[in-house]
């Protein structure tokens, strides 16, 4: 379960700046279109990589998925519902970390299972969580105490734990080094291909969206709409680009797209 | 912030060193200001009279009323000032109803109670109490509104992802979330206690340290008088370092500058 169908999808935010008229007299509240009739299906199961420039919007559209927002018009439904606000089914993994502070690794994974009445049964269950992403032996250290990618895994696995339909991924790589993004993006793919939820990332990164995404959708700047919506039908590993020739194209054409005409 | 690492050694030297300093700095102005040592009292003769209060046990009896009154007015004003803080942190209709008598209120000294206190409450413990309460209150319901208001609104998103009740909000997001901010304003608050119970005494009652430094200045022992500070110091010194400790519990630190 993690069908996304969005129909129409508009959001309009107010600015409550005060501008004036010729005369001094001010104007009424300006209406900034944000997004404006997205219309995009995600499979249950895919992974789909979303691009555009900076506020753009896409943020915005995750978080209406979410529940943490609201459209101006149009219909989103999960599989075949409407949405009605935050849910435990679709798991927000925060930009920066959302992770609570002043709880160690080990409590904040069992946010999504406090639930359970069977002690042992719970405690085994986190312990396979730490262990998936590879922080055993970090369950007693608080989130300021661990490294940025350490981070980025136990909310993870927090997010995991709770078994959702859909991942939500706000930028889930930015700030990390190099190398740790590498690896990060290596685990989300090989989680996604041993879990297979549906997952949502939005991205800066071309590469990124190329070598992760079963799909990439690309939105144009504000007010967003959506510019490119095309399936990615190559086997993981992608790792070398121009040993795939449709994929080194299909960068070099994103990169146009995105505003860069001489990518790297 | 203070970036460089001493020994544990040069840490507990350091404040030795300062201290005799100041003492140094006294005995020489003593020394050489020509004043009477009844008008200043050097170290020695402070220290003398020290001994003096502490065996008679009258200086043991006054501290112990002041941290009494200190100790009853300001757990009384975290016990209620902190849960009102989180309510009109938390909620609009609160604050718009409240936040106005709170501002109305807060500028008012508390000295200015004191002749209210003294026909509502009589002589005696009560009174000081009540003024101590007073001026601590105002500043821990603010700190904690401020610090509720501030908290970020990822972790409500987050509390809403994973299906909090309203009772777990408050329990694990608002109130771990405002901890540290709390520790620094009760750190705060505590000297402003202080400064008051000392003006509360020399009016209400017969005893605390601020009555003997009042009766000590009547009956014109400037040595007596330097006593009742240098305890007052020493005792707003240990607190601060009670207060220090707190914000060094685990789950706390994430929030907490070492200052």
């Amino acid at each position: 379960m993690g069908h996304i169908q969005t129909e129409n999808l508009c959001r309009e935010f107010v600015n409550h700046r005060k501008k004036k008229d010729e005369d001094g007299k001010f104007l009424p509240d300006e209406k900034v279109s944000v997004l404006e009739d997205i219309n995009i299906e995600v499979e249950d199961g895919e992974m789909v990589c979303l691009l555009g420039p900076s506020g753009c919007g896409k943020s915005t559209l995750l978080r209406i998925i979410a529940g943490f927002d609201k459209q101006t018009s149009g219909s989103i439904l999960i599989d075949g519902k409407e949405i009605t606000g935050p849910s435990s089914d679709n798991i927000f993994v925060f930009q920066h970390s959302g992770l609570l502070p002043w709880m160690t690794v080990w409590q904040n994974v069992e946010l999504g299972l406090r639930n359970m009445e069977e002690v042992e049964e719970k405690r085994v269950e986190i312990q396979e969580y730490i262990e998936m992403v590879e922080l055993d032996g970090f369950e007693d250290h608080y989130p300021h105490q661990l490294s940025g990618g350490m981070q980025r895994r136990a909310e993870l696995a927090r997010a995991l734990a709770v078994n959702p339909d859909i991942l939500i991924m706000d930028e889930p790589f930015s700030g990390l080094d190099f190398l740790t993004h590498m690896k990060m993006r290596e685990e989300v793919v090989n989680m996604h291909q041993f879990l297979g939820k549906t997952i949502l990332i939005v991205t800066h990164d071309i590469d990124d969206a190329l070598i992760m995404g079963d799909r990439v959708v690309v939105f144009s700047k504000r007010p967003s709409q959506v510019k490119m919506n095309r399936k990615l039908d190559f086997p993981h590993p992608r790792i070398v680009f121009n040993k795939q020739t449709e994929l080194s194209q299909l960068r070099d054409e994103l990169f146009l797209m995105l505003g860069v005409s001489y990518a790297v | 912030m203070i970036t460089e690492t001493h020994s544990t050694l040069t840490k507990s030297i350091a404040p030795v060193l300062s201290f005799t300093v100041l003492v140094l700095v006294w005995e020489l102005t003593v020394r050489f200001s020509g004043w009477d040592t009844n008008v200043l009292p050097g170290p020695y003769k402070v220290l003398v009279s020290m001994i003096e209060l502490i065996t008679t046990g009258s200086l043991f009896k006054h501290t112990v009323a002041s941290l009494f009154r200190v100790t009853w007015g300001f757990y009384l004003a975290a016990i209620f000032g902190i849960p009102l803080g989180i309510i009109l942190g938390r909620s609009q209709l609160a604050s718009i109803l409240l936040n106005p008598i709170i501002h109305f209120l807060r500028p008012i000294s508390p000295l200015a109670w004191i002749p209210l206190a003294m026909l509502w409450f009589g002589i005696g413990d009560q009174p000081a109490v009540f003024l101590i309460f007073l001026s601590s209150f105002f500043p821990i319901v603010v700190a904690t509104t401020v610090a509720v208001r501030s908290i970020n609104p990822t972790y409500f998103y987050v509390a809403a992802n994973f299906n909090f009740s309203r009772k777990e909000v408050i329990q694990k997001i608002v109130i771990p979330a405002i901890i540290p901010d709390i520790i620094t304003a009760l750190r705060l608050t505590v000297t402003i206690a202080w400064i008051v119970v000392v003006a509360a005494e020399m009016i209400a009652v017969q005893s605390g340290l601020g009555y003997l430094i009042l009766d000590s200045r009547n009956g014109l022992r400037l040595d007596y008088v330097m006593d009742g500070m240098i305890v007052i110091g020493l005792i707003g010194l240990y607190l601060d370092y009670i207060m220090r400790r707190l914000g060094r519990i685990e789950s706390a630190s994430w929030g907490i500058g070492q200052a």
